[in-house]
This record gives structure tokens, C-alpha cells and sequence, in this order.
């Protein structure tokens, strides 16, 4: 028991106070800043996913293995930002000199101000994202702060956040598994391999279908998308400040 | 012998001959560490015990069937229904012949595979999955029900198969580092440090950094036990430890974001070396930080270990014997836990490793999985600290790969948190694989699970899960 207190005294108080505006350490590679001069096609040449066109940096695909930036220190560097969710697929292109996404605009109907549940459905995912997302309700991140709870059932749930890039074992379940969802529903991507693929976006192993039919209303970025990412996208949908 | 390292095959050109050879190396004490086929038509088997492999292959049967090892050497179940599902090949009279997995255009659908059934009006059905009630992946359980008692589960995997060995051999072999770091993202250093042995090793590189490799493995290993440790307390509702052990786990991977930009260790290492180098300032922050862990870890594990209510759920549930960790060949914790002290840091060192000794428990249960996990981690901390005195600042970490030499075969093995992570490729031409097989402990370890809940309450299943705490994508890949 004595070590128990020992413990909890040296444990001290370890929630960040407000995961909205926490420090990150400047080793996180979180939103690329591209330079005017950038080469995409030089970058690509490194990229594992073909993340760069003329545009700029497509954060669907990137799984911010920091090749270009090595390769290429000049053309590209990666902030420590970790705020870079979108609500439109097309706004996650990081264009060259700009220092920010565009801001997302979408918003949740009131209703779910305080109170949103969330259904997590893990299709091919590597178990990172599974963690981080997991992580987010442990008492660093502490999520349900914002009344915002990672649910068991479906039926529960306010929105299912998607992980991994859909294995073709998986498209029938994650398909029922939506469907269970009351409506209305809101689905979210988290991750590169939920977004685009990812690394996987050409394995014949894999079925994307599904986001055919339906639209997400967020895209978090990452490989795997960071607790703080995670936190601060979906209080962002939300309205909370 | 140090690994990773290449290695000639015995030709066996007779079935027969590579059967009893087989038989005869299990009569030695050795273990099946991989038994695939490939394209080449030929089926290949590595035997190992510690500090010995030895490989050997033989042609496909020409009949496409061959007498079913499993019979008497259950430790081949698994890989038998590998080799029938990847190249329909027919072990005769396997136990259990179904698919592992569902790899590409195979029949039937996974979700109209066989389960073991019971006539038995005594007997219930319970399928979990396999989308499951918590943030985990997806996986089916079918237990077969007596009343409350579990009477028999079967594990069927491969939703979560990506094709990950396909992707590997598609291409330049050097450039597939992110395809190994998600084989499983919980493991990323023991498979990506895998992976590399095999890069390095068939193009004939020496790597730089593995002292700072080694430090991220072990530093992967306290995060995950102390992840494990912190999801059985939770099971039992023992909340005051299910906290401290994650926020602890916070403070290990943030460390390792700090050392390469990934809380999992993702972008730490490319073949031949590190991409990250370590500050000195840096390694005297990490010092003073898992420090702090260790202490931590100590105060929280000595509480939950002499708390009665937690050690009544603990003690005697979920029991592997020792006869059945060396029958079906069990690896990492889930062997160690039942007295069987295996360990590739010791058995195949892949580098030299700062002294210790390989520890184990002896009851089997869950009690002996999640202390052996604390005292695990606590002699990670000791291997970290004597490696951050070790580790130069200035010495260089990476090294250019040369091309491979083709047609050569390389083993390289790793003892992930989990236990045995094997990888084992042969070269094409001068950059590509012609195959490369890929074995997580969880691929023979979730067997164990299966056995550990036959006849116990299903209500203790979560907590026997989760002392295994095994890798759902590590197997299905």
C-alpha cells in the first residue's frame, strides 16, 4: 500500500491542462512547411507514397517518414504542429510556402457540443493508430474531458473513426458495423492508411470501397495520427476553443 | 552464432528423406522456427534451438500431398496450414486443416470458414468479432460452451491481411523500411531491426548504431510490457495501476519520439544504421527520465502484486504447462512465464548485449505473465542505462548498402517484447527478394491463448487475452 502512495505522489498531476494549445517536442514531424522552389518530382523520388505533386504535400498520404526532409532539407520541413486535420480530402494538400491548412470549417449540429461517442474500427490497421486513439483517453490526453467517449457498440455511437486502409477481410464487417450506427452518423479517418491507403493504397489485399458510398466529415493525418492531432481535430468539429 | 546471417539449405531432392531429416532434428532438441513453401516449388524448414539453426529444403510433393508432421509434432500445425493455404499443398490427416488467413483470391470467404462444432445439447456457441468492443483489431473467436466454462476457442485470423509479404518483394528490397515498420506497429524496431538484418545481410553491410538499435528495442519492450501490464490491472478494475503503467508508458515513447520524431519508433532505422543520432544532452535527459520509470514501475508493480483482490484473479487462471510450451513450440513470454528460458538476445545475439540474465516464472498463469512482464521491463531499464553510457554521440550511424548478391538465403532474428520475431528472405537479383517470409511470435503464440482458457470461466478470457497480449496484424501480415 505505502508503495502505492509513493507512486501516486511521484505521479504527481501528468494531464496536459489543455491539450488544445500543448507544447510538442521539436523532434515531431508534424506539418511540412514546403518551400516556393520545391521539386516535386525530386521529392517523390524519395516518397514512399508518391505524396508530392504540383500542389504541394498531399498529408493523406504522407506517413511523415521524414525521407524528404532528409534528402532534401531545403525544399521541405517538417514543424512540430500538430494540428493538420481537415474536414475536406481536398484541403489536406500543404501547398509550397504556405505555413497552415486551411481552417475546418465543419461543425457538429449542437447537440453534440458536450456529448459525442465515437465507435473506433480498426480494417488492416498496424495497431498504431489503434494505440494513439487509444492513448487519447488515458490520463495524459484525457479525452473525455470534452465528453467525448470511445464507445463498445455501434448502436451507442455518435460517429466511427476509421483506422487502417481497409483490409478486404474487413469491408463486409466495417460496412455492418456503420450500418449499426444510429443515424445521424459521422464517419472519421484517422491515419494515412484510413485516408489514402497509405502504404498500402496498391495492395490487391486491400478493398476501399466503402468510402465510395460514404463521405467522413474529418481527416486526421499521421502514421500514426498523434493523441494531440487526434484531440485537437475532433474538439475543433465540436466547437470547443 | 550471430545473426542475422546467411545461409545454405541441404538440398533434400526425396520427400522422405527431408521428412526424417526433420524427425531427426526434433529428436535433438530442436524446435520448427519457419516451414514454408515458396515460388521456386520447393518447401523450405529452419529447425533452431539456442544458438544453432539449421535449414533445409526439399520439392513440392509431386502428388501435392505429403504425410501431415502435426500428427506428432503439433508445433507444425500452423505452418502446415500456411503451406495448404499459400500453395494448396495437402499435409494427410492434419488435425485442423483451414486457412490461416485470406490471402488474395482465395476460396472460401473468410466469413464462410469451417469452426469446430459440437452436436452436444449441453453444448453453446459464442462467436466474438470480428469487430470487438474496445479499441483493438479485428480478429473472430468461436468459444464452445459449457454453461460458463469454455470447453474449447478457436482463433480465426487474417482480417487484418495487407499483403505484406507480396509488397516486400515488389521492388527494391532496400527501400521497403516503412512496409516493415508496419507489419506491426507495436513492434516496429523488432521487426524493422529484422529487416534490416536481412537487407544488410544479403548485401554484405556491416550496420552502425546498433547500440542505439538496441536501445530502442528495449525501450519498445518497456512500453508494450508496461502497456500489457497496464491493460490486465484494468481488466480487474485495479484502476490506480491501469493509470500509473500508461502514463509511464507515455513517458518511455515520448522518450523514443525524442530520439526519432515517432512515439512507436517509426523513421528510427534504415539498413545500415539509424537515421537519428543521439545528443548528449539528449541521452543525459533520457538517463534521468527512464530513471524515473524504473522507480515508478517498481513502487506501482510492488502495490499491484500484494493486492489480494487483484492476485485471486491472477493466480491459477489461464495456466500453460511446460510440456506444451516445447510441444507446440511456444516463444517470448508465453514460454519464459511457463519455465522455458528462451530468448534470442541470448540464443542468437544479433549484436553484443550489455550482460543479463534470460528470466522466467514458473506457474504458467496469468499471474507469471504479468510479473515476469514487470521484471522484464525492469532489466530493460538496467540494459537502457548501461547503453546510454555507452552510446558515442559522435560515432556515425548510417552506412551506404551495397547490392546483393542474388540467390543467397538470409535468417535474421530478434527478440521483440512478444517474443521470437523472425525474418527469413532469399535474394532475386541485386536488389530484390524472390521471397521473404515473415514470423511474429503471435503466429504460433495464439495457440497458447487457446489453451489457457479450456476450462476456465469466460469471463476470466479478456484477462487470459490480455496476458498474451498478442499481435493481430503481426500474424495475418
Amino acid at each position: 500500500m505505502f508503495e502505492l502512495f509513493k507512486a501516486r505522489f511521484r505521479h504527481g498531476y501528468q494531464a496536459i491542462p489543455n491539450p488544445l494549445k500543448a507544447g510538442m517536442d521539436p523532434a515531431f514531424p508534424g506539418l511540412p512547411v514546403l518551400d516556393k522552389q520545391m521539386d516535386f518530382e525530386l521529392l517523390n523520388g524519395v516518397c514512399p507514397t508518391n505524396a508530392f505533386s504540383e500542389q504541394g504535400c498531399d498529408l493523406g498520404k504522407c506517413i511523415f517518414c521524414g525521407a524528404c526532409e532528409r534528402k532534401f532539407p531545403r525544399m521541405i520541413h517538417f514543424s512540430n504542429d500538430f494540428k493538420m486535420a481537415s474536414d475536406d480530402r481536398q484541403k489536406l494538400i500543404m501547398a509550397p510556402g504556405a505555413n497552415s491548412l486551411a481552417p475546418i470549417e465543419f461543425r457538429l449540429p449542437s447537440q453534440f457540443r458536450r456529448s459525442f461517442t465515437i465507435r473506433n474500427v480498426c480494417a488492416g490497421g498496424c495497431n498504431a493508430c489503434e494505440m494513439e486513439l487509444a492513448a487519447c483517453n488515458n490520463v495524459n490526453f484525457d479525452i473525455s474531458r470534452y465528453g467525448i467517449e470511445i464507445v463498445a457498440s455501434p448502436r451507442h455511437a455518435d460517429a466511427l473513426i476509421l483506422t487502417g486502409p481497409i483490409s478486404r477481410s474487413m469491408a463486409s464487417a466495417l460496412a455492418e458495423t456503420w450500418q449499426a450506427i444510429p443515424e445521424p452518423r459521422y464517419l472519421i479517418l484517422a491515419g494515412a492508411c484510413a485516408i489514402s491507403g497509405g502504404i498500402f493504397a496498391e495492395s490487391p489485399a486491400i478493398d476501399r470501397a466503402f468510402l465510395k458510398h460514404w463521405e467522413a466529415c474529418l481527416f486526421i493525418p499521421g502514421c500514426p495520427a498523434h493523441p494531440l492531432s487526434i484531440v485537437s481535430a475532433i474538439t475543433q468539429i465540436m466547437g470547443i476553443k | 552464432m550471430l545473426l542475422p546471417m546467411l545461409m545454405t539449405p541441404v538440398v533434400y531432392p526425396e520427400l522422405d528423406t527431408f521428412l526424417k531429416w526433420i524427425r531427426e532434428s526434433l529428436s535433438r532438441g530442436f524446435q520448427p522456427f519457419a516451414f514454408f513453401g515458396t515460388c521456386e516449388a520447393f518447401i523450405y524448414c529452419l529447425m533452431g534451438k539456442a544458438g544453432e539453426l539449421e535449414l533445409a529444403c526439399c520439392p513440392f510433393p509431386p502428388a501435392g500431398r505429403y504425410p501431415s508432421l502435426s500428427i506428432d509434432f503439433p508445433a507444425f500445425q500452423i505452418f502446415e496450414r500456411e503451406l495448404f493455404e499459400e500453395y494448396g499443398i495437402v499435409p494427410i490427416r492434419h488435425p485442423w486443416l483451414k486457412s490461416v488467413r485470406h490471402p488474395v483470391n482465395t476460396q472460401p470467404a473468410i466469413e464462410d470458414y469451417p469452426f469446430l462444432a459440437s452436436e452436444s445439447p449441453l453444448i453453446h456457441e459464442v462467436g466474438v468479432g470480428p469487430v470487438h468492443a474496445g479499441v483493438i483489431e479485428p480478429g473472430h473467436f468461436r468459444f464452445l460452451m459449457r454453461g460458463e466454462i469454455v470447453e474449447h476457442l478457436e482463433i480465426q485470423l487474417g482480417w487484418q491481411h495487407r499483403g505484406i509479404c507480396a509488397m516486400l518483394c515488389d521492388g527494391a528490397l532496400a527501400q521497403k523500411m516503412y512496409i516493415a515498420e508496419s507489419i506491426a506497429g507495436d513492434s516496429v524496431i523488432a521487426h524493422g531491426t529484422a529487416f534490416c538484418g536481412i537487407v544488410e545481410c544479403l548485401s554484405g553491410t556491416e550496420a552502425r548504431a546498433k547500440d542505439i538499435r538496441t536501445l530502442l528495442l528495449e525501450m519498445e519492450r518497456v512500453a508494450m510490457h508496461l502497456s500489457t501490464l497496464s491493460a490486465l490491472a484494468g481488466d480487474v478494475a485495479y484502476i490506480m495501476s491501469q493509470n500509473l503503467f500508461a502514463a509511464i508508458r507515455t513517458t518511455v515513447i515520448n522518450s523514443t519520439l525524442s530520439i526519432c520524431g515517432s512515439r512507436f519508433g517509426k523513421r528510427a532505422l534504415c539498413p545500415g544504421g539509424v537515421n537519428y543520432a543521439l545528443t548528449q544532452d539528449l541521452i543525459e535527459a533520457l538517463k534521468t527520465k527512464m530513471k524515473y520509470c524504473a522507480l515508478q514501475i517498481q513502487n506501482t508493480a510492488e502495490a499491484m502484486f500484494a493486492s489480494t483482490s487483484l492476485l485471486s484473479r491472477f493466480d491459477d487462471t489461464g495456466k500453460v504447462s511446460t510440456e506444451d510450451v516445447i510441444r507446440y513450440g511456444f516463444t517470448g513470454i508465453s514460454a519464459k512465464a511457463s519455465g522455458v528460458p528462451i530468448d534470442s538476445r541470448v540464443d542468437f545475439p544479433n549484436w553484443q548485449y550489455p550482460a543479463f540474465l534470460v528470466q522466467t516464472e514458473s506457474t504458467g498463469d496469468v499471474f507469471a505473465r504479468a510479473h515476469l512482464r514487470y521484471v522484464e521491463a525492469m532489466q530493460s531499464l538496467d540494459i537502457i542505462q548501461e547503453l546510454l553510457k555507452r552510446i558515442d554521440p559522435q560515432s556515425p550511424i548510417c552506412t551506404e548498402t551495397a547490392s546483393f548478391s542474388p540467390n543467397q538465403i538470409a535468417v535474421s532474428i530478434v527478440e521483440g517484447a512478444r517474443g521470437r520475431v523472425l525474418h527469413i528472405a532469399k535474394s532475386k537479383d541485386e536488389s530484390t527478394a524472390l521471397w521473404y517470409k515473415i514470423y511474429d511470435p503471435s503466429m504460433v503464440n495464439w495457440l497458447a491463448l487457446s489453451l489457457a482458457v479450456q476450462d476456465e470461466q469466460v469471463s476470466d478470457f479478456p484477462l487470459c487475452n490480455k496476458s498474451f497480449d498478442l499481435s493481430y496484424c503481426g500474424s495475418d501480415l
